[in-house]
């Protein structure tokens, strides 16, 4: 059973913003985040890579916020911010010494209001986006596996199947028109969440909310692109070139049940019974027991995605194992749980671990300094997708009660070839060997 | 509450910063047990887990010159097995107790660390302390383990910022064993058991540990836990070997390692720098953080904001228990190598030439409290400063002091401290890329040498 509570106050604006409010006085700081309902599955065909792209653009200044003041009035109030890109969301967050809480409302409520952009700030930031997918997609061993791998392999509908970190063509094509038409559509505070956590009084947050939230108009209702997928009939597969890294890698990726479906939460611990380190099954198999494999393990993102959405292993085979070899190995892992399900020796445990990550993903979930960032998102995640942010307090009760049999008759129907597809990294060749006696100092 | 109007003026107005509230520096529990084990509690109680590393003050430095990574290698196989515990029991105990395990070695130290659930607390010291005293070293999870770090060694050894990072520590520490962060595949692939059983032996003991707990636990209670579990366990402390100097510098010079096909090129310039128990030590973290360790800082506005070289700047100063380095890092396009380190040189020098202003003064003072005071909010945060607190053996009153003594600081101290450490005209620069791309914007640097990944000179 969930053992903690976590205080949730929620309210609308007048201008459609909702905005939750989380206290917690035990150290002086809060943390704070704007989300907003649009992410790289929802960006303009044509424009792969835009919705990131526009994430930058939001850091480029607003009315009475220049270039780099917004990154500077956050550093100079002793806080960290960042942004990041999802499949579904795009968010922005602060965390910061309780006394800035004002400051930084302040800040998200102008560019919500009135970003600037203009033509040196746009190209400034499509080489700043260049050089960020060159040093984590296009210069890294696997840079890119299998996030960016799998979805055109996986599905057919174009918001969930095209290069979400943009290909080069298309972000030269974006336009400062394309900005601000983006930023009309989408960042108006019916579109959005405003988040604040820590050590803050309620009445007083929602007030600060008001004050500077409340005057930015509401927009038009932006117009949601269609994610369904037509249905998969057979198992679909690819194969990647691998520039750098020497051995091949493979990505299998499962579709998982509608959201807040019963299935869906089944699906959740047919995951955490495959993956999930090392007393996960697939790890357990292939890399301690059968060891054809250096690496093998994998996860799935469902709480903060509302679309299709796949449960995903990523198994690095050693050298000498072939592909064939390696997928062999996995499928008898896939069919023992098809087939023999699972048991309340392995479920219980199972339940327990799910129990402490939930707790620590709350508690931080991005690095030392940026606190409550996983509570952050799960009640906007929550907020946006449910209505319900207060579901950060029951949701992990649904999980917990999902029983063995639960398990067996759902991995049956849902871990079959026609569910699935399968990326592989193959290494290039590179028509040299490195010399053994090549190793010096 | 109602709601005040908001005139137009009070939107173009930046809002004052309201009064700090102080921050509650957490008590802590402070023990040495007869054993010579250092024990240092500290409570959290907002989420009901807990953390806890136990260190050993030994890492890859104390056997870098023989045998690189052998204490890496040994951290890797103290998990899988104890006299008790099989390799599988151990990883079904973590999950039954709801709980992340990781063994590892720096340069300095080894460490055990788990976190879980408080409801299992004995439970998961008890597993620290097993793994601590009875790690069994089973001769098939050795090869299994060493095979998967040769493996791992390979895909290293194709990554930029692993390639620069290796390079970069042969030339700036040259005999000392702080030179070697990795072991070439053919050390690796010569390691026996028997070497990780005798490095365990003598470097995993009580005389040479230190164990921190953080979470939502009774101290006293814990307290009790502890000396069950650790306090029969007698060993003595290894000696401390001497070893060389790392050589001093005169004149920039430049170290390509080749990475063909590279779409861009890594580029990592240090100098030698200083530990935390240096004079200079606070003055440095705020001219770093002035310079480029902080998003609004002068390196990142220059070559990512105004002229889009990079997406990654960064500047750090890194401090080791026996010396410290410092490095301005950034992977850039190929057509700016020499564009980039013209305004990494160009911002180096300006930092030892003239003093900030009073703006960047004051914004990096108060970044730097801020972010320090971020740091206790989560349970993984306080263990981390308190780890540097105890593993470098600082003040008592260091977490208290920390961020008085940054807004102390003056320009005057700010550029002291630059003037000694900002040292351009003797930086060593590593780029990582394709050799053919850069080569000639390389030689404009300084002499150039050239290195394959395996680091052979070509």
């Amino acid at each position: 059973m969930n053992q903690l509570h976590i205080p949730v106050e929620h309210t609308i604006l007048g201008n459609g913003l909702r905005v939750v409010v989380s206290p917690d006085r035990s150290a002086p700081f809060v943390t704070v985040g704007v989300y907003y309902q649009i992410g790289f599955r929802l960006e303009p065909r044509g424009r792969s890579g835009f919705a990131h792209l526009f994430e930058h653009m939001m850091f480029q200044g607003s009315e009475h916020a220049g270039k780099m003041e917004h990154i500077r009035l956050i550093n100079s109030s002793g806080g960290v911010l960042n942004g990041t890109t999802h499949y579904d969301v795009t968010n922005y967050f602060e965390a910061v010494p309780s006394n800035a809480l004002e400051r930084v409302l302040w800040l998200e409520a102008d560019r919500m209001r009135a970003l600037k952009v203009d033509e040196e700030n746009l190209r400034n930031q499509r080489d700043v986006v260049k050089e960020e997918v060159r040093v984590n997609v296009m210069n890294q061993p696997y840079g890119g596996f299998p996030w960016l791998d799998l979805p055109p392999i996986a599905f057919r509908n174009w918001p969930n199947a095209h290069n979400f970190y943009g290909d080069f063509a298309d972000l030269d094509a974006a336009t400062v028109e394309d900005v601000r038409t983006f930023f009309r559509t989408y960042y108006a505070p019916n579109n959005a969440v405003l988040l604040m956590i820590g050590d803050l009084d309620p009445s007083e947050a929602f007030s600060l909310a008001k004050r500077y939230f409340e005057e930015i108009p509401r927009g038009p209702a932006p117009p949601r692109a269609d994610v369904s997928e037509p249905p998969q009939t057979a198992e679909r597969f690819g194969e990647i070139p691998e520039k750098f890294g020497p051995l091949a890698a493979i990505a299998v990726g499962y579709t998982m049940p509608p959201r807040g479906t019963p299935d869906w939460y089944t699906a959740g611990m047919i995951d955490r019974i495959l993956h999930g380190g090392r007393a996960g099954r697939v790890y357990r198999r292939l890399v301690l027991e059968q060891q054809i494999a250096v690496e093998a393990d994998g996860g799935t993102e469902l709480l903060d995605t509302n679309g299709p959405t796949q449960m995903v292993t990523r198994i690095f085979p050693k050298p000498e194992i072939s592909t064939e070899q390696a997928m062999g190995a996995f499928d008898s892992v896939i069919l023992d749980l098809a087939l023999g399900g699972t048991n309340a020796e392995e479920l219980d445990p199972v339940k327990v671990k799910m129990r402490a990550d939930y707790y620590s993903m709350l508690e931080g979930g991005m690095g030392s300094f940026m606190p409550r960032f996983g509570l952050m998102h799960y009640l906007a995640t929550f907020a946006l997708f449910d209505g319900d942010p207060d579901r950060v307090n029951t949701i992990l009760d649904q999980f917990l009660a999902i029983t063995p049999a639960d398990v067996k008759s759902l991995a049956q129907n849902i871990l079959v070839p026609s569910r699935r597809a399968i990326a592989v990294r193959r290494p290039v060749d590179k028509g040299l060997q490195p010399s053994p006696t090549a190793e010096a100092r | 509450m109602s709601t005040p109007a908001t005139a137009n003026a009070d939107r173009a107005q930046v809002p004052a910063l309201s009064p700090e509230r102080p921050v509650a520096w957490p008590k802590r529990t402070v023990r040495t047990l007869p054993n010579g084990l250092e024990v240092v509690l500290a409570e959290s109680h907002t989420f009901p887990k807990i953390s806890a590393q136990l260190y050993f003050r030994s890492g890859n430095a104390v056997v870098a010159t023989q045998a690189p990574g052998l204490a890496e290698l040994t951290a890797s196989v103290v998990r899988t097995g104890t006299l008790s515990r099989t390799s599988r029991q151990v990883e079904e105990d973590l999950r039954r107790m709801g709980a992340d395990l990781g063994t590892h070695a720096g340069a300095d130290s080894s460490s055990i660390g788990i976190s879980g659930l408080a409801e299992f607390s004995s439970g998961l010291l008890g597993l620290v302390a097993d793994l601590a005293r009875h790690a069994s070293f089973p001769e098939n999870e050795f090869e299994r383990e060493r095979r998967q770090k040769l493996e791992e060694l390979k895909i290293e050894r194709t990554t930029p910022g692993f390639l620069a990072s290796e390079r970069l520590r042969r030339v700036l520490f040259g005999p000392h064993p702080y030179a070697f962060i990795a072991p070439t595949e053919s050390q690796l692939s010569a390691y026996r058991r028997d070497q990780l059983k005798d490095y365990y032996d003598r470097h995993y003991t009580p005389a040479n540990g230190l164990l921190i707990v953080v979470g939502d636990f009774s101290s006293a209670q814990l307290m009790v836990e502890i000396e069950t579990a650790f306090g029969d366990w007698n060993a003595p402390g290894p000696g401390l070997a001497s070893v060389p100097s790392p050589p001093k510098y005169l004149g920039r010079r430049v170290y390509l390692v080749q990475l063909p096909g590279a779409v861009q090129t890594q580029i990592l310039v240090g100098n030698l720098g200083i530990t935390r128990h240096d004079r200079d030590w606070y003055a440095l973290v705020l001219a770093n953080a002035i310079y480029g360790g902080a998003f609004h800082s002068r390196l990142v506005a220059n070559i990512r904001e105004q002229k889009g070289y990079t997406y990654s700047p960064r500047s750090a100063a890194t401090p080791l228990r026996q010396h410290g380095f410092f490095t301005t890092s950034a992977a850039v396009r190929n057509e700016v190598v020499a564009a980039s380190l013209a305004e990494i040189v160009y911002e180096m020098d300006r930092m030892r030439s003239l003093p900030v202003t009073v703006e960047e003064l004051e914004s990096a003072r108060n970044y730097l409290a801020g972010v320090f005071s971020l740091g206790v909010a989560t349970q993984d945060g306080l263990l981390s400063q308190l780890s540097t607190q105890y593993l470098d053996r600082l003040p008592e009153d260091y977490l208290e002091t920390f961020r008085e003594r940054i807004r102390a600081l003056t320009a005057e101290d700010v550029l002291r401290a630059a003037r000694r450490h900002f040292d351009s005209a003797n930086a060593q620069i590593v780029l990582v890329g394709d050799r053919d791309q850069i080569f000639e914007q390389a030689t404009l640097f300084g002499h150039t040498e050239v290195f394959d990944a395996q680091g052979a000179p070509i």
